[in-house]
């Protein structure tokens, strides 16, 4: 993955705030009424975001009616404090509202990724190479076309990568496995999670077009 | 073999994806440039890289621009 650090590109004496995000910091800079009426309206905000990414989300994950609302009032609150506690950090790079939703929004991927192993059903470590197929759309009926391709798939999961990397690849690809739910279980975050699966994804692809699937493939393809 | 197209999706990787940390670092900076049709592909293409590979990224760039989008409207 690329090293230099995105951050740099951002300009280190940000442009001035436009006047709407100059008015939400001077607000919550305040004290009394205006303050309070500050908080109260940015909660609001905070919670309709939420509610809908949890509604967008939610069932995907078979997570419904109560519980889902308490994901989002839950996000919203945590969001707020966190916005709060970090309010001098704001540079003014974008509208404050928009770094500000940003924070309800990952706080949202966060709940749901812990709240994802209440389910009786998981199972991380579970291996049935028989969901292969499926989880990348090749039809039974087509068996004979992708047989010896997927069999190389398998053996260069269980060779050329690392027990970590193998692991992750079996929950997130097999299990179906959300990567945010893999990094709460394995005490990671989302940024390693990916990075593994970015290193065993480039190895998978280079072993299997040293032993030609990548050409075969490519040039059925066109 | 219909999931050829798929599986070699999930094989690509772009030696310019910049990773979840760094992308998730200046959402809020893309996603207003998105939403006032600035060119944040060509400003930011490791972050672009990265919201086109990163499906729980990508998610997230989705929902803050939906967001962003309807609190203007």
């Amino acid at each position: 993955m690329a090293v230099n650090r995105v951050v740099n590109q951002i300009p280190a004496a940000a442009a001035p705030l436009d006047p709407e995000s100059a008015e939400w910091l001077r607000a919550l800079a305040d004290t009394g009424p205006r303050r309070e009426a500050a908080l109260a309206r940015l909660h609001g905000m905070l919670l309709r975001i939420a509610q809908r990414e949890c509604r967008r989300r939610g069932p995907r994950l078979r997570i419904t009616g109560p519980e889902l609302e308490d994901l989002a009032y839950q996000a919203a609150a945590d969001a707020l404090m966190a916005i709060i506690a970090k309010l001098r950090q704001f540079r003014g790079e974008s509208r404050f509202t928009t770094w500000a939703y940003k924070v309800v929004i990952l706080e949202v991927s966060t709940k749901i990724g812990r709240h994802f192993w209440r389910r009786p059903d998981v199972q991380l470590d579970a291996e049935d190479w028989n969901r292969l197929p499926g989880r990348f759309g090749f039809e039974p009926a087509q068996e004979s076309e992708w047989r010896d391709l997927l069999a190389a798939l398998h053996r260069a999961v269980d060779t050329e990568l690392t027990p970590r990397q193998r692991e992750v690849f079996v929950a997130i690809v097999l299990n179906g496995v959300p990567l945010d739910a893999l990094a709460v279980r394995l005490g990671s975050n989302r940024n390693a999670i990916y990075k593994m699966m970015f290193d065993a994804r480039r190895k998978l692809r280079t072993a299997l077009a040293a032993n030609g699937y990548m050409d075969h493939h490519t040039s059925r393809r066109s | 073999m219909n999931g050829w197209p798929e599986l070699d999706r999930f094989l690509r990787t772009d030696p310019r994806d910049v990773g979840c940390a760094e992308a998730m670092e200046v959402l809020h900076v893309y996603v207003d440039l998105v939403a006032s049709g600035a060119p944040a592909e060509q400003r930011y293409p490791g972050v672009a890289a990265h919201l086109h590979a990163c499906g729980p990224c990508g998610e997230d760039f989705e929902a803050l621009l939906v967001a962003v989008r309807d609190a203007t409207d």
